[in-house]
């Protein structure tokens, strides 16, 4: 009977891994569809990003009180899977506890400690349903987030709460077996957080505790593995991609826009045509239409976005009533994204299906309502640049769709034919010199 | 008072120190005019050598690239960059925050590699040294000043302390927004914004922005930026407080404070 849950144990474990390796490889293969762009330079100011942005979450707190709640249930996750490792071990070895004859004392103080933050957990997820359900923040009542986003939300925090139920649950029925001297129940001390419930279970039978006690482990650990697997088609996803995003952020001031070496030597060429090289290619394509024109860290942008919409709560666009929220934009990214690796997992390749990222997922719209005042890019805790994907749409519009508003065709040719963007003559330029 | 063109000082076989870039918006804009004349009143009080590239001079291009349009940027660089070369200009200052971020971050890379300064810095710097002396009791002592961060130097160059300092140097009381440095609010002219209607919306930015400023209570919305300084003037307006509630730069304030 044991080797049978030892087998089943070691099946579950391979099978979740397996899917979860699977799907990770679609998407860094998505992330990959898109333009390669060199983000390798000075790796101590990347590994600074990573150390402060990702694992300090610096930028969380520029509010105290949510950084700490955030902080709390970050840290659970990562603790308390220094106790998932012991729960592996033991579903594989046929165990039971495996760590505590090593551990002897320290195992209580390290089972307390997982508690405490097993605790608070709860507490603070169920805060956060709070704010997001009864409270209705405005970030969280959008309608970006209307339909899975919103539920996806509340699915990741229920999860939260009832793995962490689970595990105080099972070491309560732990205790009082280890108390009654049950085989394999071996003897740790009290549980501080876990001793609290556990006079809950005392009038059941040993059979009654050691079914409940299983139970618990088993789904314990069923739902960890089904939440690894859900992450990758969750906003949850940031746990993971909150790192490489912090280390691949671009390191330049934000004020600088990317360059177009391309639209640069075209002007080059028409200036001195001497430089011209007589096989000159033109460029593909201007600016973005579909996710295949953006930069990859752009696509590693959208997986990942928490929707957490503290960009969209800076946007001085969104916060006037405009249709612009940069939040929308990193999840139509996404949306795009994840449409066209489903594309290319049916087809093998990527056949085009009359859709682009411009116009399908984001409107013209949107993307003329952007002051280019890096709000959104300052505010995001994941070092995602929502920006970089408006400006290269803005500017396929202009240059591949010549789609743009009827001033901003006059601005163009004053800026071209008067050297300003408003029609003056470009003699008066220095007038006021006159009036000194 | 005379202020010398590239061209002129090149003939003279002179170098000026700084090349002063004054901006479209600085050069055309009546409002920005003010600006432009009151930071070169300080730069010859204070005899700094200078020229401006009058006639020579052209739009970054900053508008144009930010809408989207990378060809009519890259011309307009492309023939600024000449000039600049040209003359072989070492260091330029300029009043406007978007010509600032332009030539400093973007021209580098297309040959253009200058030493970039903001009015504001300069400003610091000048009062730090002693070269600018402001009077004693100057008229916005104790006055409560409200500073605006502009985007393209706060966020876009993390410039928050100049401006603020030589504000400090005016003996005044500066009140900050409820949005301000990093969290700053834009004045809704970037990004091309400036040169088009806004999108449908319930307020204008501008308006949302004068409201921020409005609340502080501040008799002078201090600014930095010729376009801030349009939007925000424009907001005051649309709320009927233009005549309790100045909008001013930063260089307007000084040269007004100068012994």
């Amino acid at each position: 009977m044991a080797i049978l849950q030892q087998v089943i144990f070691v099946c579950l474990t391979g099978i979740s891994v397996w899917l979860f390796t699977k799907k990770a490889g679609e998407i860094k293969r998505n992330v990959f569809l898109g333009l390669p762009e060199n983000l390798n330079n000075n790796p101590s100011a990347r590994w600074k990003n990573l150390f402060l942005l990702a694992l300090g979450q610096k930028k969380m707190f520029k509010n105290q009180l949510v950084a700490c709640m955030h902080l709390v249930v970050y840290g659970g996750f990562i603790i308390i899977n220094l106790e998932v490792l012991e729960i592996v071990l033991d579903g594989i070895l046929g165990t039971h506890r495996l760590f505590v004859p090593a551990l002897g004392p320290v195992y209580l103080w390290l089972l307390n400690a997982f508690e405490f933050l097993a605790a608070t957990v709860i507490l603070v997820c169920a805060t956060f349903l709070i704010r997001r359900n009864v409270l209705k923040l405005k970030r969280f009542a959008s309608k970006d987030l209307n339909g899975w986003p919103r539920s996806d939300a509340n699915y990741i925090l229920f999860t939260e709460i009832v793995l962490m139920s689970l595990f105080l649950t099972m070491n309560a029925c732990d205790l009082i077996l280890q108390s009654k001297g049950t085989e394999h129940y071996h003897a740790t001390g009290n549980f501080f957080f876990s001793g609290m419930i556990s006079p809950l279970f005392s009038g059941l039978h040993i059979d009654g505790l050691i079914m409940i006690e299983r139970t618990c482990w088993w789904l314990h650990i069923a739902g960890i593995f089904a939440f690894l697997n859900y992450l990758p088609y969750s906003k949850h996803l940031h746990i993971i991609l909150a790192f490489p995003n912090a280390y691949y952020a671009r390191l330049e001031p934000l004020g600088k826009l990317k360059n177009m070496p391309a639209v640069q030597n075209e002007v080059l060429y028409a200036m001195q045509p001497e430089l011209a090289p007589t096989d000159a290619a033109a460029p593909a394509r201007f600016g973005a239409k579909d996710i295949f024109d953006l930069s990859w860290k752009s696509l590693l942008d959208a997986y990942s976005c928490t929707e957490c919409g503290r960009c969209t709560a800076a946007c001085p666009a969104n916060s006037t009533g405009k249709l612009l929220s940069p939040r929308k934009i990193m999840m139509a990214t996404r949306d795009r994204l994840e449409a066209v690796g489903k594309n290319i997992n049916e087809n093998k390749s990527f056949i085009d299906d009359q859709k682009s990222l411009l116009h399908n997922y984001i409107s013209v719209e949107e993307l003329r309502a952007c002051t280019t005042c890096n709000a959104c890019v300052e505010a995001c805790p994941v070092s995602i640049a929502p920006l970089d994907i408006i400006m290269e749409l803005r500017r396929s519009l202009i240059m591949e769709e010549s789609n743009a508003p009827q001033e901003w065709n006059g601005t163009f040719s004053n800026i071209e034919n008067n050297f300003a963007p408003w029609k003056f003559s470009p003699d008066d330029r220095d007038a006021w010199v006159a009036e000194m | 008072m005379k202020i010398n063109t590239m061209a002129e000082m090149m003939q003279n076989g002179e170098t000026p120190e700084i090349l002063f870039w004054v901006g479209c918006a600085g050069s055309f804009d009546q409002r920005a005019q003010k600006i432009t004349k009151a930071f070169a009143t300080i730069l010859n009080k204070v005899g700094i050598n200078y020229a401006i590239l009058g006639k020579e001079e052209a739009c970054t291009g900053d508008p144009a690239r930010r809408a989207g349009n990378e060809f009519l940027f890259q011309m307009m660089a492309y023939q600024n960059i000449q000039v600049l070369n040209g003359y072989g200009i070492k260091k330029i200052v300029t009043t406007c925050p978007h010509c600032f971020n332009t030539l400093k971050n973007e021209y580098p890379e297309l040959g253009g590699t200058y030493e970039v300064i903001h009015h504001t810095t300069l400003l610091q710097q000048l009062i730090d040294e002693g070269k600018i002396k402001l009077k004693d009791s100057g008229a916005f002592k104790g006055k409560k000043i409200s500073y605006h961060d502009s985007c393209y130097l706060g966020r876009s160059n993390n410039i928050y302390e100049a401006p603020r300092k030589v504000l400090e140097a005016l003996d005044a009381e500066l009140v900050e927004m409820k949005r301000c440095r990093s969290n700053g609010l834009c004045c809704g002219a970037g990004g091309a914004q400036m040169f088009k209607e806004d999108e449908k919306g319930e307020k204008r930015i501008n308006i949302e922005r004068a409201d921020e400023a409005l609340e502080t209570g501040a008799s002078i919305i201090a600014s930095a930026c010729p376009f801030c300084n349009t939007m925000m003037t424009d907001g005051v307006k649309n709320r009927e407080k233009e005549d309790t509630v100045a909008v001013l730069d930063i260089a307007e304030m000084i040269a007004a404070s100068m012994e």
